[in-house]
């Protein structure tokens, strides 16, 4: 270890997080508005169905935009990267999913939870913005496509409301990781214990994921100075724990 | 290098939910259709409700101002007046003492939804209209909701229809605030915009004065299947 570790491993940066909370507001204002018209208790709470209308209607235009703009604009770099790393799921990826081989997984800066979630809510946006303006503007559309389309926009209204349930209620769970996307930084405690592959990435150290999986980290360790075996041949004789030896140098992922 | 940095399983998910959501709007009717059949014999049996906040056949209730207006039986009236030789208002006592009718139709929304076989029991708006006296200058009816916002209309023909009105009792019980109650108006042949809740005043007036959803884009004259772009079967 030649580099000091900082004191807070920069996480998501300013533009990231304005992207981040002007899409939540959006969706949370959306999930609202849109539940009242048609969830019959809130509905009845609520009521005012045409103030709801038309600001679920502008909102939902609106939603899409903050993270387009942010992937466009030229300081979007780190969001972009974001969003490939998002893309990308990697052996210890599918590791995490096993209760068993969880413990062994060595994730980067997503769980797989987190990349799954992203992927399901940029999707959803997707179909709830298309099946949203059959709705609204539904002259070109035979009945049954209406139909369809609220069907669409029933159910993936569902399946929202539960993932951003469950997102919000993970992220109180950790307020470490909340922290990321509330200020920008993480401690370097947590990133070493649950994103070891992206600690080493940032601080430039691959002692986090021998810390993560001391045994794992060490047989790599062991096998370099004697072998002189490259991480990605350790990959081939560990296909599990392989995942750990692959990242630790690299620093483009 | 492609397998060091994972597969993009993140960008086949993404594009198989939006297949999903694309296939959803084109055979979506058909699977709601048959997921209506389904549930519809697990919701009759749900004592928790939960199976009624699923996006099933069953009414979704829209209502215009804050929370829906509760008005208790016997504090109810109905008006009418406008154009009319004799001008009254009755209680909810009175009107249910009239006559009765019992029409048996689904029960469509323009916003797409269906409720089968829906019997609905009140007063025909004919029978209101002759205790009023119709002047002949009066070609048209105004209805006001005690929601203090609504309003709808109807052409003085479209209120003569058998099929049309003043209605107190669903399914054989007393119309809820849910749906309109203690009284509203129902318009069986049209789409439920038409059907005014918590109806207060039935004014009869000179011409057709569009009334709230109407302001707002939907069409005047709203028999289901004729109008606002759909298709449904007509009830």
């Amino acid at each position: 270890m030649i580099t000091p570790v900082p004191a807070r491993l920069p996480r998501f940066d300013r533009l990231e997080r304005y992207a981040h909370w002007a899409t939540a507001t959006l969706m949370l204002i959306l999930l609202f508005t849109g539940f009242s018209m048609y969830a019959g208790p809130l509905s009845q709470l609520v009521g005012r169905r045409l103030l709801m209308r038309t600001v679920h209607l502008y909102a939902g235009l609106l939603l899409p935009i903050p993270v387009l703009v942010a992937i466009a604009l030229r300081a979007g770099g780190p969001l972009r990267e974001d969003l490939g790393r998002l893309n990308r799921w990697t052996r210890d990826d599918r590791a995490w999913w096993s209760k068993r081989r969880r413990g062994t997984a060595q994730l980067g800066k997503f769980n797989p939870g987190q990349k799954l979630n992203a992927t399901f809510i940029g999707a959803s946006m997707v179909v709830m913005l298309m099946s949203g303006l059959i709705l609204k503007w539904y002259n070109p559309f035979s009945d049954s496509w209406r139909q369809g389309a609220t069907f669409v926009h029933d159910w993936f209204a569902i399946g929202l409301l539960f993932a951003i349930i469950g997102h919000i209620t993970l992220a109180f769970r950790d307020p470490d990781a909340l922290n990321g996307m509330v200020h920008g930084w993480v401690k370097p405690g947590w990133a070493r214990a649950h994103r070891p592959r992206w600690y080493a990435e940032v601080t430039g150290s691959d002692d986090g994921a021998t810390d993560a999986v001391g045994n794992v980290g060490a047989r790599a360790a062991e096998h370099e100075p004697e072998s002189g075996l490259s991480t990605r041949e350790v990959t081939v004789v560990d296909p599990v724990h392989g995942g750990a030896g692959d990242g630790i140098g690299e620093r483009e992922l | 290098m492609t397998d060091e940095r994972g597969t993009p399983v993140g960008r086949r998910v993404f594009l198989g939910l939006v297949g999903l959501g694309a296939a959803g709007v084109v055979v979506g009717a058909r699977v709601q259709n048959w997921l209506e059949q389904v549930v519809a014999p697990i919701e009759a049996k749900d004592f928790t409700g939960l199976t009624s906040l699923l996006p099933f056949g069953n009414y979704r209730f829209y209502s215009i101002t804050g929370s829906f207006p509760q008005r208790a039986r016997d504090k109810y009236t109905l008006q009418v007046n406008g154009l009319v030789e004799k001008p009254f208002t009755i209680s909810y006592q009175e009107l249910t003492a009239m006559p009765a009718v019992k029409v048996e139709r689904d029960f469509q929304c323009v916003t797409g939804w269906r409720v089968p076989n829906q019997h609905w029991t009140g007063v025909q708006l004919s029978r209101l209209l002759d205790r009023a006296g119709v002047k002949p200058a009066a070609k048209a009816l105004r209805f006001v909701s005690f929601d203090g916002e609504y309003t709808e209309s109807l052409t003085l023909a479209q209120a003569r229809r058998p099929d049309v009105m003043v209605a107190y009792e669903l399914e054989g019980k007393p119309l809820s605030s849910e749906h309109g109650g203690p009284a509203r108006l129902y318009v069986a042949p049209m789409y439920g915009y038409k059907s005014c809740k918590w109806l207060q005043t039935i004014e009869l007036t000179a011409e057709v004065e569009p009334g709230y959803w109407e302001q707002n884009g939907y069409d005047v004259d709203g028999w289901v299947g004729r109008s606002n772009g759909r298709d449904d079967a007509p009830t």
